[in-house]
């Protein structure tokens, strides 16, 4: 009797183990197929119903050079409007989420988000000034918005550096105060302007609350030269953000260089995720939960949770984004809200599962 | 192997280190004393430049340090720091595998050697069966062996440990201070070790040098160093230093009434009797 108990426990000790190994292995293939279901999820589901065989002769048609038959209105539907919009949701996802995991580990602080830096401040006060502004917003496909966004939070992330740094080092706790002191500051300014410019609250909010309502190819076209090179920059420090998680000194006693990788890795992150913020507002919850999830499940390597994080945070904003467009269709919730709403309980059930203790 | 010439280092406006010359030659185990806040630890660090010096040089292998790239300088020394942090949810292995960063170029991942390299540290300091535990779940004692493991993955020729025995029973105490030992001899090491048992450091160290303030106040073998006139002038301690034939080394007890007055000192006995 007390054999078999002690067996059953054996047992699934041994199944426990075996699963997470397993999960481990399969990772990749796995955060893909997620990627590609949530793809031809977004593209297939709207007010107009396209079947999941007409999509892919949709991109059949675009991306091989085969005559296919297709349905102008589909091809219209998928190729202008959903195919863009799903894309530029899942590299905002990607970067917010690789940037979270990137900031996280150069922190070493498990609460940094990619806006610790005063990102979104920045491009927050920044876009409500041109909305409340007299000048005109926009300009056929052209955004001032999209760019002034992206300046406001270049200029925010070079200010906090600036004000960090003292010698010729930029201790991390200061870095992060100075964020938290640049962001404050930005958002009150923001704050002051919406409410000295009633008729603008609206637009204003619905910028900064961030979506996806107004996509095209130019916004993903805005975002990928940003986030592209900055992933790569950022995934190959997998291996020397591992050593950072010692601690300062014992990273620089091991041989790495940690003041320009906290630069370097902090510039990728921070061009990647301006441009992210600019063309679709603020996004909250990815990039603080995608990489704590991946952590949760796949461990703390940062040369799988890198890479992970952004296939993941693709997907969880892809899924989202689709969400928020179908909830209350034909109208929209902001993309932020359906970010918490779905991220937050899914996140406890994670955090609750773990017996180990984490971080 | 290790020379610091004239260093000096200072906090702000207060010197912590007022040019402090120090020599240790290949397979020699230096130990340096002196009480807390002599500048014990800011020596140690100062070696790898971990913390900016404002005069002086440190020589590793005869190169002066501050020409040395960070990953030149990790591949000359290897440090065990005081009770450092370890990541939460690493295994061992992987903490001693970030040893071997010095060797790796930018873009290369840890290889085979590496791994064997790895695997054989954590073989030296006894910690190979707990290579796949995480390390925020390891005994203080099994911390430090990981640590130590991990400065050995660095394979380089000078080797500083700043209170490697901190926080260990004596079981543990003896077994870091042999080993330590060892390597020096196997290896061929340069060690510094900054150390709080005199007794310890005059047991395993060829010379001792003791720190007062920021200076190098002596610096010979632990027979000459503990002297019951240097402890009392460096710590404000009054000690019985014990000198027996049977003793390896000289024993460091603190002075009570009981030590000179119910137990009558034989053979060459200083005690800290001053006025």
């Amino acid at each position: 009797m007390e054999q078999t108990a002690r067996a059953a426990v054996l047992a699934g000790l041994g199944r426990r183990e075996t699963w997470a190994r397993s999960l481990r292995v399969a990772a990749y293939p796995l955060a893909l197929a997620l990627l590609a279901f949530a793809l031809m999820l977004g593209t297939a589901i709207g007010p107009v119903g396209i079947g999941p065989a007409e999509v892919m002769k949709v991109f059949l048609r675009h991306l091989l050079p085969l005559n296919v038959d297709v349905a102008p209105v589909s091809d219209t539907i998928v190729w202008e409007i959903r195919l863009p919009r799903v894309l530029l949701a899942g590299l905002v996802g990607g970067t917010l989420a690789y940037s979270g995991a990137a900031y996280q580990g150069m922190f070493r602080n498990p609460l940094a988000d990619p806006y610790l830096l005063g990102v979104a401040a920045g491009a927050g006060l920044a876009a409500t000034i041109v909305i409340v502004g007299p000048v005109p917003a926009t300009y056929g496909n052209f955004s001032l918005i999209t760019l002034a966004a992206f300046g406001g939070a270049i200029t925010a992330v070079v200010l906090t550096y600036g004000l960090a740094r003292m010698g010729g080092t930029t201790p991390t706790t200061t870095l992060i105060l100075s964020g938290v002191a640049v962001s404050t500051l930005a958002v009150s300014a923001t704050s002051y302007l919406m409410l000295a410019h009633q008729r603008d609250t609206i637009s204003v909010l619905s910028w900064l609350l961030g979506g996806f309502n107004n996509s095209g190819w130019h916004k993903m076209w805005f975002i990928v030269p940003y986030t592209v090179p900055a992933a790569v920059v950022i995934f190959v420090h997998g291996r020397l953000l591992n050593v950072m998680q010692l601690d300062e000194q014992q990273a620089q006693q091991l041989g790495v260089n940690v003041e320009r990788t906290k630069l370097v890795v902090l510039v990728a992150s921070s061009l990647a995720t301006a441009a992210a913020v600019s063309v679709a507002g603020i996004i909250g919850f990815v990039g603080l939960v995608v990489p704590h999830a991946v952590r949760l499940l796949l461990g703390l390597d940062y040369r799988q949770l890198l890479p992970l994080s952004a296939l993941l945070g693709a997907s969880f904003l892809i899924l989202a984004d689709l969400a928020a467009r179908t909830a209350i269709s034909p109208g929209e919730l902001p993309v932020g809200v359906i970010t918490a709403f779905l991220g937050a309980p899914f996140f406890l059930y994670l955090l609750r599962r773990q017996r180990k203790a984490f971080f | 192997m290790l020379d610091v010439v004239r260093l000096r280092v200072s906090y702000g406006e207060r010197p912590v280190l007022q040019g402090v010359d120090l020599s240790v030659a290949a397979g020699e185990v230096v130990g340096l004393v002196g009480p807390n806040g002599c500048g014990k630890t800011t020596l140690l660090k100062a070696i790898t430049r971990v913390i900016p010096w404002q005069a002086g040089e440190v020589l590793l292998l005869g190169a002066p340090a501050s020409k040395l790239s960070r990953q030149e300088l990790s591949r000359r020394v290897a440090v065990v720091p005081q009770s450092p942090a370890l990541p939460v949810g690493y295994t061992a292995l992987e903490v001693v595998l970030m040893g071997r960063t010095p060797h790796l170029g930018f873009l290369d991942q840890e290889g085979a050697d590496d791994y064997r390299r790895a695997r054989e540290a954590l073989q030296r300091v006894g910690a190979a069966d707990f290579a796949e535990r995480r390390v925020d779940e390891l005994s203080g004692g099994e911390r430090q062996n990981v640590v130590l493991a991990r400065a050995l993955a660095q394979d380089a020729p000078i080797l500083l440990l700043d209170e490697p025995t901190a926080n260990l029973d004596i079981g543990h105490q003896i077994a870091v201070a042999q080993l330590v030992r060892e390597l020096a001899s196997d290896r061929r090491l340069a060690v510094v070790a900054a150390i709080h048992d005199l007794t310890l450091a005059a047991l395993y160290c060829d010379r001792l040098a003791l720190m007062d303030a920021g200076a190098l106040v002596a610096n010979g073998p632990p027979e000459q160093v503990l002297t019951a006139e240097n402890i009392l002038q460096v710590y404000h301690a009054r000690v019985v230093v014990l000198r027996e034939p049977e003793l390896p080394a000289p024993v460091v007890v603190p002075y009570t009434d009981g030590v000179t007055d119910g137990v009558p000192p034989t053979g060459a006995v200083s005690t800290g009797r001053h006025p």
